[in-house]
């Protein structure tokens, strides 16, 4: 991967100097792919946040009583009402997923090919599990309260819009996500970074760096999650 | 002899993904809890925002192992945020302009 000592760089700030002065690589240690990966994730976070930054701008400039997310996410579990009970459960549901994943890079750095996949297709199965409780979510506001983009029962006309924009682009990101996993999971139990088996599309021999990366991906996901929970369904 | 030393950057022991798996889960309840309990207010907008940057915290930190990388990555992955504070307290300033627009045309009339 490297032809340098990591170990023997500067660290810290003088390392900051050193490789952002030094030739031919700013990332020292980075594998292009993971490198890619943060770029790539970095202009989604600036998506997210011009979606989140609208929210805020709408909400907070609008005359109109916003909806009270608290009440219209709520379910009725045996005839008592509990305050955003599903996207409490989808919250927990996707930690898992995401620690999962941490575990199945530790694994994948160890070369343990088994525990990886099954770690993996974990991971797979809790993104799947995310994505019903979605269209389950989805479903009853649509046609049991009768959200639209352009109007709900429960106050300003604004949140529709917003809850199908931001959710329906967390959720893409969520299948994607979960596509990839399962394609990587038949990939690792495949034994395709132990044989250096060339991979469909690319052409090109992976390891289980690969692993890693499609994990940044999945992490982001999460974190994407995190400030949708805040912003958008408890503020 | 290479594989040893990758090695040595990249895994670390399971307990620790366990403990922030833990605390992710904690962190997520009380934020849960801001909800059920109903608070309002200042008290539940900073409650929510500490939870919030905690829990995104160490997703960034422990699961996408930035605590480990390089300051050359980290700074280039962290001091973009900044355009996006700036972003939010333009933003904010414009929607208090507009809606005090709206009360005011609304209240007093054409």
């Amino acid at each position: 991967m490297s032809q340098f000592d990591l170990s023997k760089l500067p660290q810290g700030k003088k390392g900051f100097m050193h490789d952002w002065g030094s030739d031919q690589r700013a990332f020292k240690g980075v594998p292009w792919g993971k490198a890619m990966m943060w770029i790539f994730l970095l202009s989604d976070t600036f998506i997210f946040s011009c979606f989140l930054i609208s929210l805020m701008t709408a909400r907070a400039s609008t005359t109109v009583a916003w909806p009270y997310p608290s009440e219209v996410f709520g379910l009725t579990v045996f005839g008592t009402s509990v305050p955003l009970l599903l996207i409490a459960i989808m919250t927990f549901v996707l930690i898992t997923s995401s620690g999962t994943m941490a575990i199945a890079v530790k694994y994948g750095y160890e070369k343990n090919r088994k525990l990886c996949g099954w770690f993996l297709l974990a991971t797979a199965i809790g993104g799947l599990t995310f994505v019903g409780m979605q269209a389950f979510e989805w479903s009853k506001l649509i046609f049991h309260d009768g959200v639209r983009p352009w109007g709900n029962p429960f106050g300003a006309e604004q949140f529709g819009a917003f809850f199908f924009m931001i959710t329906g682009f967390h959720g893409t990101h969520v299948s994607i996500g979960v596509i990839f996993l399962f394609i990587f999971s038949r990939k690792v139990f495949r034994g395709d970074f132990d044989t250096g088996r060339r991979g469909y599309f690319t052409s090109m021999k992976s390891d289980y760096e690969a692993i890693e990366i499609l994990g940044l991906y999945w992490h982001f996901v999460d974190l994407v999650w995190v400030f949708i929970f805040a912003f958008f369904y408890l503020w | 002899m290479e594989t040893d030393k990758k090695q040595e950057v990249h895994t670390h022991k399971i307990g620790i993904y366990l403990w922030i798996w833990g605390l992710l889960f904690v962190f997520s309840f009380f934020s849960y809890m801001v909800d059920y309990m109903n608070y309002q207010g200042l008290l539940r907008w900073s409650l929510i925002l500490f939870f919030m940057f905690a829990k995104a915290g160490f997703i960034m930190a422990i699961f996408m192992h930035l605590y480990w990388e390089r300051w050359a990555i980290v700074n280039v992955l962290l001091w973009p945020m900044t355009a996006i504070a700036v972003f939010v307290g333009i933003m904010v300033a414009e929607s208090q302009y507009t809606f005090f627009t709206r009360m005011f045309y609304f209240v007093v009339g054409s």
